[in-house]
């Protein structure tokens, strides 16, 4: 801590961006540092793209200002960032596959002679300045030719080559194997060296470790804190992540342990999972009973679900629904064995935005009983109405269209869907998420009620000290593979943070 | 009877241009609207824009649900041609009028049953996979009709465009008889919802159960069907196969229909009968330019102008910036 801290080139305060009805992001501040990497890290829905998004002008922000080397900045554009000395490599490489490597180096800025293109000055150009950057191609050749971990890598040169400040990296090894990835980090510390600012966005803890000087933590579009990585403990960042630090008492009491669920489990699944998805894991889950899945975002937490319902199809292992083998090819035979699921995505795969209340409630039901059965308009108003009294969705009536609900109600819209099927299995993939804390204590309320009137529940949650407060069994994912499971009085949210922390060394390679 | 009322109202659009181009017609030819009982049929314009209209009545009917679902079929105006040319072929080579008729309409399904399966079980575009029978389509008719216009005297089958039924042209009852019936197709079962749910949100559709690809696949070949009947009722009018000509771009009248119909290019909400009445705003636009005695081509200029028109009122962008506009406007106006 003796050695001068080197000095700031982008300073970031109090940046806010409202979307209707949500905050997501409300006054963080982001400080970068010559020669530094920095991972800026957090779940789902903690406002790191929001924050990338103010950082390259793609979104304009509400409050707060940036400095790049002490001068403030106001882009209004990703062109405005880049004239900053911002520039950003997304996951999905943002390059053209049908030109070539060379004018995807150079677009928008093509050498030219006589008003025309300079093709092969551009080629050559191109070849060389990639060659500074360990790659040694031929530039005039299509970008599709090459692999993924080239195209990444030829990003980055572009990006550099555009603007040698800052480079913002989201989540640049999604898509890369191991050996790839040493390969991105070289270049990256070397890039490091030269004196660029280098922000890191990864749900990889293990490469955060290898790689980072320095973390930020966002959750919940608020600045969690920002630590040198040599001195964050992977169980206090995992802590910073998850709003929870390991000590402390849940403030949600815990129900008394029940001996494990008597009887045959209602679904078992042995060593199922899918290459390239999730490795094997087993779950068993229990009518009147809460398997809970806890993990971080990319952990595969996501992914049990999507084999449990047939979204994804298993390659190993089996799943056997009352004692028999069954093999889950979509979504509908999962509901025909009565399980239903309340994806964690809302907005993409859940509701059927443009429809009404009433329309998304009956959708499960219906498509169960066939399009010739069709429920009458009576009976969906009845079942509507029903639901919404129920679950005390907030809507005047049922004919207006979901969208337009809060997303609590949404979730709540959601959840009729799936009860109006009656189902003996409902999974749900963070059904507290990006609903306000009435809501999220309802929601919590309907769930521990369906177990008790003996439906068996999946919850995966991001939130702790929920799984921790109402499952009866905890499975932890960690790095697409199972890291544990915890039963009965075990269940501690401390418990769980240290279950998803612990040291682990193969590389999350996806 | 609320219902009906509701339905009604949100025609408004729809019935408010049929209107406006029935009252055009009807200044360029006063008497427009007389209407006379003459052998058991009735004539006049209104009559005669119900019945030349019937085609593309039928290809829109097929249309909606297809466009409801985020897709689009290039080839109705082909199968209409390929049809044509089966049933003409099929009379011309001795098969009993039943039976030609019957296999002028399987091979619509046929066709259907193609475009599905390209764009359900393949997941090709859907504007890519119905090109493909638009273009090879002609060729097929034409192998059919062996390159000539293949006329025919079988006297059942011109009935099919001829015929009178409840004192009305056959094409006309066959129309709206088509759109009665998959008007209650569509809302009497899940159909309807199906098709609105997979065009708004195919991915949460499927996660809800629903067999997203057997209503994809539906909905072409209905469109096939119907596509197939209107091919008949072109045929049967000029009582041969014209492989070339028969339902040359009608693709994009149907098209144009159903979209001043209210239904979004972007699917979801869909209503057979607003795009009934597209197809008539369409009709009535061109018997008036005909009847006034323009140039047919100014149609087309016409026809853009009024679909630029709609499309523009539904864009989303649209709105916002006319009510920039009107508070400007306003502005000015308390300034003066």
């Amino acid at each position: 801590m003796a050695v001068t801290p080197p000095p700031v080139v982008l300073a970031a305060r109090g940046l806010t961006r409202q979307y209707p009805g949500v905050r997501a992001l409300d006054g963080v501040d982001l400080t970068l540092r010559a020669g530094e990497i920095h991972a800026l890290l957090g779940e789902n829905g903690a406002g790191k793209s929001t924050l990338i998004n103010l950082l390259t002008g793609a979104q304009p922000r509400d409050g707060g200002t940036i400095t790049v080397d002490g001068v403030d900045i106001d882009p209004d554009g990703p062109g405005g960032a880049v004239r900053a000395g911002i520039a950003a490599v997304y996951q999905e490489i943002t390059l053209l596959p049908n030109l070539s490597v060379a004018q995807n180096l150079y677009l928008g800025r093509e050498p030219t002679r006589w008003g025309l293109v300079h093709r092969s000055r551009m080629n050559r150009e191109g070849a060389a300045l990639l060659r500074r950057f360990g790659l040694t191609i031929d530039a005039s050749r299509p970008l599709s030719d090459f692999s993924t971990a080239v195209q990444q890598l030829i990003a980055i040169a572009r990006a550099v080559d555009l603007s040698a400040k800052v480079l913002i990296l989201d989540e640049p090894t999604a898509s890369l194997d191991t050996a790839e990835v040493q390969t991105l980090f070289t270049l990256l510390r070397s890039l490091r060296d030269q004196g660029l600012a280098i922000v890191f966005v990864t749900h990889f803890l293990d490469q955060v470790y290898a790689l980072t000087d320095r973390i930020t933590v966002l959750r919940n579009g608020r600045l969690v804190g920002e630590r040198r990585t040599a001195d964050l403990p992977r169980l206090d960042l995992v802590a910073m992540m998850l709003g929870k630090t390991p000590t402390a008492e849940s403030h949600l009491s815990r129900r008394p342990a029940t001996a494990t669920p008597a009887g045959a489990p209602l679904v078992r699944a042995e060593g199922l999972g899918r290459r390239r998805l999730v490795g094997a894991f087993d779950a068993e889950l229990h009518a009147g009973a809460v398997l809970g899945a806890a993990g971080l975002l990319g952990s595969g937490r996501t992914e049990t679900a999507l084999l449990l319902f047939g979204v994804e199809t298993a390659d190993q292992g089996q799943l056997l629904v009352d004692g028999k083998a069954v093999t889950l090819r979509s979504p509908r035979d999962a509901i025909r064995l009565g399980f239903g699921f309340c994806p964690e995505d809302r907005k993409l795969d859940g509701i059927v935005a443009g429809l009404s209340i009433r329309e998304n409630i009956v959708l499960a039901l219906q498509a169960k009983r066939g399009w010739w059965r069709r429920l009458s308009t009576a009976q969906q108003h009845e079942l509507a109405d029903r639901y919404i009294k129920l679950l005390d969705i907030r809507t005047p009536d049922a004919e207006k269209p979901i969208q337009l609900l809060s997303g609590g109600n949404q979730q709540k819209a959601l959840l009729a869907r799936w009860l109006a099927t009656e189902p003996r299995l409902l999974i749900l993939d963070e059904p507290t998420r990006g609903i306000d804390v009435g809501a999220h204590a309802e929601i919590v309320r309907l769930l521990e009620d369906l177990r008790d009137r003996g439906m068996a529940l999946y919850v995966i949650s991001s939130e702790i000290e929920e799984v921790a407060a109402y499952s009866d069994r905890v499975l932890v994912m960690r790095d697409r593979a199972p890291a544990g499971l915890l039963e009965g009085e075990s269940i501690t949210p401390a418990a769980i943070v240290n279950a998803i922390a612990a040291d682990h060394h193969t590389k999350g390679a996806a | 009877m609320n219902a009906v009322i509701q339905r009604l109202k949100a025609a408004r659009p729809q019935l408010a241009l049929l209107v406006l181009a029935l009252l055009v017609n009807v200044f360029v030819a006063p008497g427009f609207l007389d209407l006379r009982l003459q052998d058991g049929r009735l004539f006049g314009g209104l009559i005669d824009i119900l019945n030349r209209g019937a085609p593309v009545m039928l290809l829109a009917v097929g249309m909606a649900p297809v466009i409801a679902t985020r897709g689009i079929d290039l080839s109705v105006g082909v199968i209409m041609a390929i049809s044509g040319a089966v049933a003409a072929a099929g009379v011309n080579a001795g098969l009993a009028w039943p039976a030609a008729i019957l296999a002028a309409l399987g091979t619509g399904l046929a066709c259907g049953l193609w475009n599905g399966l390209l764009v359900a079980v393949f997941r090709l575009q859907p504007i890519v996979a119905t090109l493909i029978l638009m273009v090879a389509g002609r060729g097929i008719a034409q192998l059919i009709t062996e390159g000539r216009i293949l006329t025919f005297t079988e006297p059942h089958l011109i009935a099919v465009a001829g015929a009178t039924l409840a004192a009305l042209p056959l094409p006309v009852v066959l129309a709206l008889a088509a759109a009665g019936l998959t008007g209650l197709l569509v809302r009497a079962t899940a159909l309807g919802l199906f098709v609105e749910a997979v065009g708004t949100n195919p991915r949460s559709s499927r996660l809800a159960g629903v067999h997203t690809g057997l209503v994809l696949g539906a909905v072409y070949v209905w469109s096939g069907l119907m596509a197939a009947l209107a091919g008949l009722i072109a045929t049967a009018d000029i009582k041969g196969a014209d492989a070339n000509n028969a339902g040359l771009w009608l693709e994009l009248d149907a098209i144009l229909a159903v979209v001043i119909g209210g239904t979004s290019l972007y699917g979801g909400r869909f209503s057979i009968g607003r795009s009934v009445l597209g197809a008539l705003v369409l009709q009535a636009m061109r018997t008036a330019i005909l009847r006034a005695g323009l140039p047919p081509e100014l149609n087309l200029v016409l026809m853009a102008l009024v679909v630029a028109a709609v499309l523009t009122q539904q864009s989303p962008a649209f709105r916002p910036m006319a009510t920039r506009l009107m508070a400007r406007l306003k502005n000015k106006e308390a300034r003066a």
